[in-house]
Parts: structure tokens; C-alpha cells; sequence
């Protein structure tokens, strides 16, 4: 699958290193180690600094991840209002630390170093969507809208089943 | 005509492949190479229009940043679109940038035909209803939610500048912020863009643009503060068969968005400013290294290179002159030490960002080993406005050594956070308080943080120090990118530090030894300081407690001498400038065993107060170790030995009876 992504660029050119992972994780949500080798054999690089590069950036990951990823930025701004406290208290939420996924793969908990959101600070995403001002009150909540979509979507996915 | 690109007759053959030098005074003041009034008036038609200064129809202005979009502008827009249909009213919605007061969004601008353009802020979809009633059925002035205006018409509104948020400032960079759609070139051409491009490429010669750069004394806007002329100069005599160009947009300063709004509210400028200096040095080819965390800068980016191409502006024969430039995009990948220069090249030739020693400096051997200029997104934001107003006018502005502006982005516990530009020699009191609106909650200041992790924390006793980049260096701080975060009393400066530290040995690219282990030893040191005793039982901790706070400083000395980078130079700055000013806050953490502020949690008791506290129970299921006792209907108690001090007990109850010692 991800060999279609090679097309748009040239073989053996060691600058598109970067955006041809880029490209592969958008595909899986994370880098295969599969696809690891087959981009180290297209772009004519050592497997070693392939695997150099995806460990350097933070924007790459070697394990798959859950369906929704809520990342806690963790700029001055937001730790100066506390988003260390938000971050506990997903932690605890959740049961999970950050950098892990659920155990049913539908959460995936990141810190990141800042969102550039500062002026709405503390700040966290679920997904792509942003959650500004926040207060540790307001994390069940959140939570919750991302639990009861998978739900519901699980009991559609039964309802269809058995009507089918 | 709907945009410049139709032509007004058949007379005007202006198109990428055969593009005419006329056509940007063309499009604002032509026809210029035949006489038609009639052509001459459908052009100045265009241009009222995109203006904004004639339309039939009211137009809605949607402030739609990253910040405005996070407070939720999508859905008011949303609800204003269904509002209009229901009332069927006939109005434009125009998407703009940012326009810099990021507290009070969602901003919405209202332009009725013939009208003044009025400012609101704070708009939710709740009061949408009512919002579009009062301004577009009954033409009204929405008293409530009221801004200002932008125009000076009617005296009864105060205009928008002299609310004391817009009054000390002085845009330049963000003169188009919020104000113009950053997705339409059009928009941009309109409003004086592109005049710079036009008569650097008919008037000016490469060494003649740099020689106005040069006298403007305008320095580099990313931290350092290098002349920007110099260092075109330099790159400018290299002889090379390809140069590059490479804005950085590697915007990592936790507390620092700055670019991300630049670019989001007002590419083309900043991809003009690209253009100029491309010209000036001779380079053939450009990137803009941008974060992948800015998805919405990078589409506006992609964009604006789009329309750029489509109007001739960008590849090769540009304005039928022989200078040429191809721009690119390339996305970071969340790194923070790619903002550094050989690093930032490093990653764009598909390696590791790791920095590499210099000389040779990036003007003489940098990407692909060729001569390459690297300004920040600001830097090239300036260079329209310096080439349109004259090197004179911009030196006018700031203090001797520092011309200009500097664009900072407010936020932490102040009242008006976001993204102020103020002329370089302002004081930070007057940035703080002035501009700022001072802290929230009648708090008492404590300490702004200035320039990232790069900058230090300067408290009330300097706060008379002026913004420019030498008296911030003498404070023991510096300019950095612009992250101006500012701190109250609930602060913890030792908390700060460890902040900043945690944040440099995660993003230490490990290359060389002072940073990667340097760096690592002083976090060490700073976590061991609000240490609990309880979980020191052994002496030897407590002695190389103290032991490692002596050999702080001398610690923090050998790393700014001997790392390779700025990011190592400058990693014990929040330190030292934390010792320096609040040397009684580390004192009181290792004699006392006290945080004031009560942030450092090893070093704080918790209890409950049983005259408030109503057995609610709500504390118990926050609890995650379950040191929450007590029956139901009765006051509870915390179990001290199995308490971790999360604090969520205190986060969690309504009635304020958890106490913090």
C-alpha cells in the first residue's frame, strides 16, 4: 500500500527522506517497520538512518496508535495555568500514562511542546479539534464525548449486523 | 472583472507565460499601456471592492486564526450562516486572519453598504441571533459586545486604536492581520501588495536592495538579532551557479506564535519580503520550513504559493524581468532544535537536525553546500514596508542599536493575551501593564518570562528594562523569538526552571556533550531541590542535594562556554536568571522546605477543613490512591502517608475545603 506514495517522488533522493515518511505515517498512523525498509531501498539510504531520522523527530512513531489522540500541550503558557494538573488528571482518567494507548485502542495520550495556542491557554486537542481555557472539571466531559461516538458507533455497527 | 487576472480588454495580455512588467501598478492604478475609461473604470471598481470601500451588500468579517477557530469561530460562523438564510438576508462572509486580541475571540466585524466597519468581540453562536438582528435588520450598534470601529466616521464609537490594547502599538508586520482575507492575493494586491516586489525589480538593483536593508539597520527577528543586511550582503557576493533562499518557520518556543499568526492572517506579505530578498541575493530557489503542528499556516502557505504562480509572481520571469524563484514548502517534524540554522538545513536534506559547527557560516556554504540565507518569518515580513517606506523610515522607528518593531505574543496571567507589536524601546512595564492590561484577579506580578527557553524570568525590580536586544542581554535575558509568557505570585520560579529544563533535555539533539549531559546534571540538581524529606531518608541524598546546588552555577557556566549550538549556550539562561533574581525562592525551597506559591507539590500538605467540607464524597472518587477517607453526610480527611499530592482533591471540590500549606 504505501508503495503508491513512492510514485510522487524520485528514487534516490535522500531530501525526500522526510516528507515520504511524513507521508507514510499519514497513510498507517505510524511507521511500519516494513515500510521502514522498503523507503530505506527506494531512497538508496542505509536502513540505520532511516530508522535514525524516525526516532530523531517526535512527529514520527513506531507503534500504532489509538483512534483518537488527545495531546496536552505543554507550552510555558499552559504550564504556567496548570496543564500539568490536566494532564494528571487524563492520566488518571484514562489509566494510562502518556505515550501509551487505551488498552481498547480508542485513546492515544501526547504531550507536546506547544500548540501555539498560548492565548487560550491551558490547551489540549482531541484530534484536530481544540479545547481551550481548560479546567481539570472539564476533562470527564471531553472524555465522554470521545467514549459515548465510539459507542454509539459500535452499536450501530451491531444494530447493522444483526439487521443484516 | 472579478479579480485582476481577467483582463479589462482585450489590449492587456498579462499571463505566467508571457508576463508584463506593468502589471502590479497596472491592477491599482492602470490601464496603463492604453487609454480607456471605460477599462479605468472597471478596474477601480475591482479595487473599491476589494477594498471593502463599495459593496451592495453587507460584509461579515470572521476573525478565523488558529486562535479564533479554537474559541469556537467555525460554529459561530456557522450559526451566522443559518441565521442569514432564515432571515434571508444577502450578505458576504469573509474568513480574515488574526487581528492580534486572541482574548476577546471570536471577533466579527460587521460592514454594512456605505458604513463604517465595527468591531465585536466575544461573539458566541448563543448570542448570534440576537448579534445579527440588532446590526443587519435593525442597523443598529450591537452596545454589548461592542469593539470599535475601524474607520473614523462616526465620533460616537471609539475607534478601534484607541482602546488600550491597539493604542501604544505600532503594526507593521501585522498591518493586514485581521483586517484583509489572507486567502485572496487579490485582497492583497489591493492593498499596496506586491508594490515593493514591483519597484525592486524595475528600479533597484541586488547590491542597492541590500545596501537599504543594511541601512535600515533591521536585525534578524528569530533571537539572535544578525543584521539582515549583513548577512544578504554576504550571500549576495558569493559566486554560485544556485543560491537559496530558506525562511524559517520552525516556530518551537513553547509560548511563542508569533509566525504561526503571521502566516496564517497574511502569507503574501511574508512571501513577498521571500521574493525581495531572493532578488537580492540572486537566489533561484526558496523553502519555507514550517511546523507540521501549524497545519492551517501551512494550507495558507500552499495557497499562496498557488495563486502567487498563477498570477506570475513566482517562477521564472517574474514581471517580465530576468529574475526567477521557486518556492517550497517543507514541513518539520517536530523537532526543536531544527530552528537552528545548520540544523534547520540538516533536516531539509532529509537528516537528523543536528547542528553544525561555524564557520563556515550558511551565506558562504549551507544547503546542499551552497550559499543560503536564512531569515525568520518576521525578518521577511518587515522587508515590503522597508523597501515601500525607505531605509530612513524604518531606522526612525526603536532605539539606536534596535530599528523597528518586535512582534510579541502576550500570554500567561495577563488580562489581553495575544499578539501585540510595540516599537522596539517600549518598556516592558508598558507592555505588561499598558498594553497587557495587567494581571488578572488582582494578583500581584511576579516575573515575565522573555525569549523561551533561550530568555530568562525578569522580575518587577528590572521591569523598567526597554524592549531591544542589547538591555534584554544585559538583564540577563533576551529578545528570542517574542514568547513573552508572564507570571503572578502562583508561580514557582524553581518550578520554572525545571520547566525549561525538562523542555531542552527532551528536545537536546545529543550531539554534543555539554548540552546532552550538561543539561541532564542540572535537571538533576533542580528536581532534587523540592525534594521531599520523607523520600530521602539516606543522608547522601540530602548531601548531594546541597552539593549539586553549589556546583550549579559553575555547572551552567561551562555549558553556555562550550556548546556547539545556541540551543546549549543558552539552555542555562532560565536558570541563572532564575539565581539571580529569585535566589530567596530556590533558598526557602532547600532551608524551609517551603513553595510559597504552593506549585511544588512534594513540599505541600493537604487537608480538608471539616467546618466546610459537606462529605459530598466528590474528593473520594477523584482520589487515584485513595488516601480520601470518611463516611457519607460527614466531614472527610486526608490520609497524609498515602497522599501523592496530585491535587486533584483540590481541583475537584466545589466548596473550597481542601487547604494547601
Amino acid at each position: 500500500m504505501h508503495k503508491d506514495v513512492f510514485k510522487n517522488y524520485q528514487k534516490n533522493d535522500k531530501s525526500a527522506l522526510i516528507p515520504l515518511l511524513q507521508d507514510v505515517q499519514s497513510l498507517y498512523n505510524y511507521l511500519p517497520e516494513e515500510a521502514l525498509k522498503d523507503i530505506a531501498e527506494f531512497l538508496g539510504i542505509p536502513l540505520s538512518r532511516v530508522f535514525g531520522v524516525a526516532t530523531f523527530y517526535n512527529q514520527f512513531r513506531l507503534t500504532p496508535i489509538g483512534k483518537n489522540v488527545i495531546r496536552v500541550c505543554r507550552g510555558t503558557a499552559c504550564h504556567v495555568k496548570n496543564s500539568s494538573n490536566l494532564l494528571f488528571a487524563l492520566e488518571t482518567a484514562l489509566g494510562i500514562k502518556a505515550g501509551e494507548t487505551t488498552r481498547d485502542k480508542n485513546f492515544t495520550l501526547e504531550t507536546v511542546a506547544c500548540i501555539g495556542a498560548c492565548s487560550i491557554a491551558p490547551v489540549i486537542t482531541v484530534n484536530d479539534e481544540f479545547y481551550g481555557r481548560l479546567s481539570v472539571k472539564d476533562i470527564p466531559k471531553i472524555i465522554k464525548t470521545y467514549t459515548t461516538a465510539q459507542q454509539k458507533a459500535a452499536v450501530e455497527i451491531k444494530a447493522e449486523e444483526s439487521a443484516a | 472583472m472579478k479579480s485582476y487576472m481577467d483582463k479589462c480588454c482585450s489590449e492587456c495580455w498579462h499571463s505566467p507565460a508571457n508576463p508584463c512588467d506593468m502589471f502590479i501598478r497596472c491592477c491599482t492604478e492602470g490601464p496603463l499601456c492604453h487609454n480607456s475609461d471605460a477599462c479605468k473604470q472597471r478596474l477601480m471598481d475591482l479595487n473599491k471592492k476589494l477594498r471593502y470601500e463599495s459593496h451592495d451588500i453587507p460584509i461579515i468579517f470572521i476573525g478565523m486564526g488558529t486562535c479564533g477557530l479554537a474559541s469556537g469561530a467555525a460554529k459561530v460562523e456557522q450559526a451566522i450562516r443559518q441565521e442569514l438564510e432564515k432571515l434571508n438576508i444577502n450578505a458576504q462572509i469573509e474568513p480574515t486572519g488574526c487581528i492580534g486580541y486572541c482574548s476577546k475571540e471570536v471577533i466579527v466585524d460587521i460592514k454594512l453598504p456605505g458604513g463604517e466597519r465595527i468591531s465585536y468581540c466575544e461573539i458566541t453562536p448563543k448570542i448570534v441571533a440576537k448579534f445579527i438582528q440588532k446590526t443587519l435588520v435593525d442597523k443598529q450598534i450591537f452596545t454589548e459586545k461592542l469593539l470599535g470601529t475601524h474607520n473614523k466616521l462616526n465620533t460616537e464609537i471609539i475607534p478601534i486604536h484607541n482602546i488600550p490594547f491597539f493604542k501604544k502599538q505600532q503594526k507593521i508586520v501585522l498591518e493586514n492581520c485581521g483586517i484583509i482575507s489572507p486567502i485572496s492575493i487579490d485582497a492583497y494586491i489591493a492593498n499596496g501588495g506586491f508594490k515593493a516586489l514591483d519597484k525592486v525589480l524595475r528600479l533597484m538593483k541586488p547590491m542597492e536592495v541590500v545596501k537599504e536593508i543594511l541601512s535600515s539597520g533591521l536585525r534578524g527577528r528569530g533571537g539572535a538579532g544578525f543584521p539582515t543586511g549583513k548577512k544578504w550582503e554576504l550571500a549576495h557576493n558569493q559566486k554560485a551557479d544556485v543560491k537559496y533562499l530558506i525562511c524559517n518557520a520552525d516556530e518551537g518556543d513553547p509560548g511563542a506564535f508569533m509566525d504561526r499568526s503571521v502566516l496564517e492572517s497574511d502569507p503574501f506579505r511574508v512571501v513577498e519580503g521571500m521574493l525581495i530578498a531572493a532578488f537580492a541575493i540572486g537566489a533561484s530557489k526558496g523553502y519555507i520550513y514550517c511546523r507540521a503542528e501549524y497545519p492551517l499556516a501551512i494550507s495558507r502557505l500552499e495557497n499562496t504559493i498557488e495563486q502567487c504562480k498563477n498570477y506570475g509572481l513566482m517562477g521564472d520571469n517574474i514581471l517580465n524581468s530576468d529574475f526567477g524563484f521557486d518556492l517550497k514548502i517543507k514541513k518539520g517534524a517536530g523537532a526543536f532544535v531544527c530552528g537552528e540554522e545548520t540544523a534547520l538545513i540538516g533536516s531539509i536534506e532529509g537528516r537528523r537536525g543536528m547542528p553544525k559547527p561555524r564557520p563556515p557560516f550558511p551565506s558562504i556554504s549551507g544547503l546542499y553546500g551552497k550559499p543560503t540565507v536564512i531569515n525568520n518569518v518576521e525578518t521577511f515580513a518587515n522587508i515590503t514596508s522597508i523597501v515601500n517606506k525607505g531605509a530612513e523610515w524604518f531606522a526612525s522607528i526603536g532605539t539606536s542599536t534596535s530599528k523597528g518593531t518586535k512582534v510579541f505574543a502576550l500570554s500567561g496571567k495577563i488580562n489581553n493575551t495575544g499578539l501585540v507589536e510595540v516599537p522596539m524601546g517600549m518598556t516592558l512595564e508598558d507592555v505588561v501593564f499598558d498594553v497587557g492590561g495587567g494581571i488578572p484577579n488582582h494578583k500581584q506580578f511576579k516575573a515575565v518570562q522573555i525569549g523561551g527557553p533561550s530568555g530568562g524570568c525578569l522580575p518587577e525590580s528590572v521591569i523598567k528594562t526597554p524592549v531591544d536586544y542589547e538591555s534584554l542581554k544585559t538583564v540577563g535575558a533576551m529578545m528570542g523569538s517574542g514568547g513573552f509568557v508572564v507570571m503572578d505570585e502562583d508561580t514557582c520560579m524553581v518550578d520554572v526552571a525545571k520547566f525549561f529544563l525538562t523542555f531542552i533535555q527532551n528536545e537536546s539533539c545529543g550531539k554534543c556533550v555539554p548540552c546532552r549531559e550538561g543539561t541532564k546534571r542540572m535537571l538533576e540538581i533542580i528536581e532534587r531541590i523540592p525534594h521531599s524529606y520523607k523520600n530521602t531518608s539516606n543522608k547522601l541524598d540530602q548531601l548531594q542535594r546541597f552539593k549539586g546546588v553549589i556546583h550549579l552555577q559553575r555547572l551552567a557556566s561551562v555549558i553556555q562556554d562550550t556548546s556547539l549550538c545556541g540551543l546549549g549556550q543558552s539552555a542555562p539562561n532560565p536558570v541563572l536568571s532564575g539565581l539571580k533574581y529569585f535566589r530567596e525562592e530556590y533558598e526557602e525551597h532547600l532551608y524551609e522546605r517551603k513553595c510559597s506559591a504552593a506549585v511544588c507539590k512534594e513540599l505541600l500538605t493537604f487537608t480538608i477543613d471539616n467546618s466546610i467540607c459537606t462529605g459530598c464524597g466528590v474528593c473520594v472518587k477523584k482520589c487515584s490512591v485513595d488516601a480520601i477517607a470518611g463516611e457519607k453526610g460527614h466531614a472527610h480527611y486526608i490520609l497524609d502517608d498515602k497522599c501523592i499530592r496530585c491535587g486533584m482533591c483540590f481541583e475537584s471540590c466545589r466548596f473550597n475545603a481542601i487547604e494547601v500549606n
